[in-house]
């Protein structure tokens, strides 16, 4: 009998609109030593399934309608509080997506790392704080964080994104527990980063011999890891079986479309670049910040770009490539002079842009404009879609009121949504809408430069392949120049003609993508190349080895 | 511009729709528009004149002639409480526009602007806050003569400090969001931002704390009042009511009960009200609620 076994498991949500099916009849099973991947779309249902077996749901709306949910032979779903409060804290753990949010920033990453310790309600596994301190600090060096001697009176903020989400895969162990559910531990990570946290997770399932279910949206990510894959759909279970044969033999349509979706290989379009015809000119630009924190007679500047130099000719989707920290947004921003530049020079069309000021810029932000990374920030949740595409074409006399309607509409067709949603607000759209909303308050202005910055790091495999299909369709209808900012290399290769690749505030390497991606010259190169997950099991697993000899 | 601004009414199209659904609000609506209809007519519709006195009669309890009671010097409660909801319900509702403007103006454009500025400006706040209110009154009193009119703006002038404060706090969160970004890179004026981007989205916790303004305000013109500063006698409000009711409610328990009642009706009323508008004010609460 597996540790998990889990039967017809049936979670609906009582809203005031009606049921909705979250889980709908789930079965699959897991043991030690195992790892069970469940991927799916947002809203697909697979952390409410990991979140019903902990009892973490709000309820109501949440009820469980049905199904069992045995782990070491007893029921997680009928136990009481209690008894779930000792399952939650020996024997389940969980890792959540968002490192930055789940790690409370007052109290030092040791004393949250012994709280389940020192607290235990079990005397006969209650430690004394000294003991306690001593297997955090042990623990910190098994997850890999440098000095944990020193590092275990830190506080949440002194570390990085990926740091912490060690720190929380530490957490997550320091009662030994049986099993492991990580909830999407790398979406909000770079690369390099991801990897890295990646053989960890793999490491410690290998050596403590836990289960793991690993919830994720790409299927490219668990290629590596996963023993068997669970593919889940609107509450329902697509296709399930071991990774290999979801990957190489899959039958389901579904699962298909998933495999589909992940970008992979070279750009498909022409290079529509106008080699003689340079739009935007950045020379040595640099945008400094000084950092408050630091007293003012120390080094207390911040070089988020220190010396760029570009040019991107018209026509071209020039991507930029950098990890966070990396000053690439930064960049970004500095060219629209959205950023104060500290020195250099910007040129789009022959005009230098670095001495207007506010108000003289004006005629030229319609020229150039920009998509968010986050499509549920970068729109005003008090404005309907018609106010927010509507606000860029009156606010620049593009339409008078005759005019308007239709150029909206026209807006909403370009970008692929229906009319009957203008007088919508944002919250009622999905990610994937919303950023096609925000596409087309870029687009508004018939722009010449569009920097888009991460426009697809916050969506899902699958909407995030439409979306760059959309994006490379405007490019080659409305004649658009394109600076693309992402981390993620896949992304980039597949929608940019030329690359530059950026680290601490300067640029490192460039070239045509398809000629950097066969013959990287820098280190750093070389390192984010080989970082990208490849959604093939086999060589994923060697890739994944190879990096675990390498630590 | 003037397009933006049809186009921008339907945030308020769609709150009213949603307030209209929202029947605890509309409640609250109605009371608070039957006061001001009732406080309006007082003159042509009242019982008896306020100050007409009778002090044979003394203070009676509710009578078919006297329905709320009468007072020591046997002046008809009902009358004087409809008389009281005049001077009340004015105050109430002009110094709390005074303090919103300001304060709604003065927190957006310091929580948007930022450093130098933001710092100059909530000195000055601080500054406020610092002088004695008491002395501050008095001051204009002296300055500018007694005058009901200057009451609600010595009110209005100490009570938007909290609301600026408030404005600011949210206006700075809000500066960071993309979507002010976004605004700023098509290039719109800040001005326009504020407007149109800002202020709106700092509704919810300004209307809250709007309707919680109302009912202290007119507690404040009462404790003016009752140190002669504010209005005199034989003129009366609501507060004023309350706090000669106090001092005789052993005897006469009804002089406290009606004013009180009244008092406290408007204050659920206006929370009701408040509720309702903040949550209609808000897409993201469902249209069919």
């Amino acid at each position: 009998m597996a540790l998990l076994e889990v039967e017809g498991l049936k979670v609906y949500f009582h809203t005031r609109n009606g049921v909705v099916k979250a889980v709908d009849d789930v079965s699959f099973s897991v043991d030690c030593g195992e790892t069970l991947a469940i991927v799916g779309e947002s809203g697909s249902g697979k952390s409410v399934t990991c979140y019903s077996l902990l009892d973490l749901l709000p309820k109501p709306p949440a009820r469980i309608e049905g199904g069992t949910a045995l782990f070491d032979g007893e029921d997680l779903l009928t136990c009481d509080s209690t008894r779930m409060r000792h399952f939650r804290g020996n024997d389940i753990a969980v890792i959540f997506q968002d490192p930055m949010t789940s790690l409370n920033p007052f109290i030092s990453i040791g004393e949250q790392l012994i709280e389940p310790l020192i607290y235990h309600p079990d005397p006969a596994r209650k430690q004394s704080r000294e003991t306690a301190r001593k297997r955090a600090i042990e623990l910190l060096d098994e997850v890999g964080i440098i000095d944990p001697k020193s590092r275990v009176d830190c506080y949440p903020h002194e570390f990085s994104g990926g740091m912490r989400q060690r720190v929380m895969i530490a957490m997550a162990l320091i009662n030994e527990p049986r099993l492991l559910i990580c909830d999407e531990p790398t979406t909000a990570l770079d690369v390099t980063i991801q990897a890295q946290i990646l053989t960890l997770i793999k490491k410690l399932q290998e050596t403590r011999d836990v289960a793991v279910i690993f919830i994720s949206h790409d299927l490219g990510v668990v290629a590596g890891i996963a023993d068997k894959v669970l593919v889940m759909c609107e509450g329902t279970i697509r296709e399930a079986g071991d990774t290999d044969t979801i990957f190489y033999h899959s039958q389901n349509d579904y699962t298909q479309k998933l495999l589909a979706a992940i970008p992979e290989g070279a750009k498909q379009l022409p290079n529509r670049a106008q080699p003689d015809n340079v739009l935007v000119e950045v020379t040595n630009l640099k945008t400094h910040f000084t950092d408050y924190n630091k007293p003012s007679n120390q080094d207390n500047v911040i070089r988020a770009v220190d010396g760029v130099s570009l040019s991107i000719q018209r026509g071209e989707i020039l991507g930029l490539v950098g990890e966070s920290g990396s000053g690439k947004s930064t960049l970004g921003r500095s060219i629209l002079q959205l950023a104060p530049t500290t020195a250099g020079q910007v040129t789009f069309d022959g005009t230098s842009l670095t001495g207007l000021n506010a108000k003289q810029l004006v005629p030229w932000r319609r020229k150039m404009q920009m998509i968010f990374q986050d499509p549920y920030a970068s729109l005003n949740p008090r404005m309907t879609v018609y106010q927010t595409l509507a606000e860029p074409l009156l606010y620049h006399g593009l339409a008078n009121r005759k005019t308007i309607d239709q150029q909206v509409r026209q807006l909403m067709d370009d970008v692929g949504l229906v009319h009957s949603q203008l007088r919508k607000y944002p919250h009622e759209f999905s990610g994937g809408q919303r950023q096609r909303i925000a596409i087309g308050r870029a687009i508004a202005t018939k722009p010449e430069l569009i920097i888009a910055d991460e426009p697809v790091s916050a969506l899902d495999v699958t909407i995030q392949a439409q979306v760059l299909d959309l994006i490379l369709d405007l490019v080659e209808r409305h004649n658009l120049t394109m600076l693309f900012i992402s981390h993620d290399l896949s992304v980039v290769r597949y929608i940019s003609d030329r690359v530059m690749v950026m680290n601490r505030g300067v640029i490192i390497e460039q070239g045509d993508t398809e000629a950097l991606w066969a013959d990287p010259q820098q280190a750093y190169t070389k390192q984010l190349l080989k970082a990208i997950p490849l959604a093939d099991p086999r060589m994923e697993r060697v890739r994944l080895a190879d990096a675990q000899a390498d630590v | 511009m003037t397009a933006i601004e049809e186009q921008g009414t339907s945030l308020w199209r769609d709150a009213w729709i949603k307030l209209c659904k929202n029947y605890l609000a509309l409640l609250g609506l109605a009371i608070i528009l039957l006061l001001c209809l009732v406080s309006l007519l007082t003159p042509w519709i009242a019982p008896y004149g306020y100050e007409e006195q009778n002090l044979l009669l003394g203070a009676t309890p509710p009578s078919a002639a006297h329905w709320l009671g009468t007072d020591i010097f046997g002046r008809d409660m009902l009358t004087r409480i409809m008389y009281g909801g005049r001077v009340s319900l004015t105050v109430g509702f002009i110094a709390t526009a005074v303090a919103l403007v300001i304060g709604v103006l003065w927190g957006a454009i310091a929580g948007f602007v930022g450093g130098r500025v933001d710092a100059v400006m909530m000195r000055i706040v601080d500054i406020m806050y610092a002088l004695p209110f008491m002395i501050f009154i008095v001051l204009l009193m002296v300055v500018f003569g007694r005058n009901i009119l200057l009451l609600f703006l010595a009110i209005g002038a100490v009570e938007w400090l909290t609301m600026a404060r408030i404005v600011r706090g949210q206006v700075m969160n809000l500066r960071k969001q993309e979507f002010v970004e976004a605004a700023y890179s098509l290039g719109l004026s800040q001005w326009t931002i504020i407007r149109r981007h800002i202020i709106p989205n700092t509704l919810g916790p300004v209307i809250v704390y709007t309707t919680l303004t109302i009912p202290s305000v007119m507690l404040l013109e009462a404790f003016l009042s009752f140190l002669g500063l504010g209005i005199q006698p034989p003129q009366s409000s609501w507060g004023l009511l309350i706090n000669y009711g106090v001092e005789t409610m052993e005897e006469y328990p009804w002089l406290l009960i009606f004013p009180g009642v009244t008092l406290s009706l408007t204050l659920f009323a206006l929370n009701f009200l408040g509720d309702g508008l903040r949550d209609a004010l808000d897409p993201r609460t469902s249209k069919d609620q």
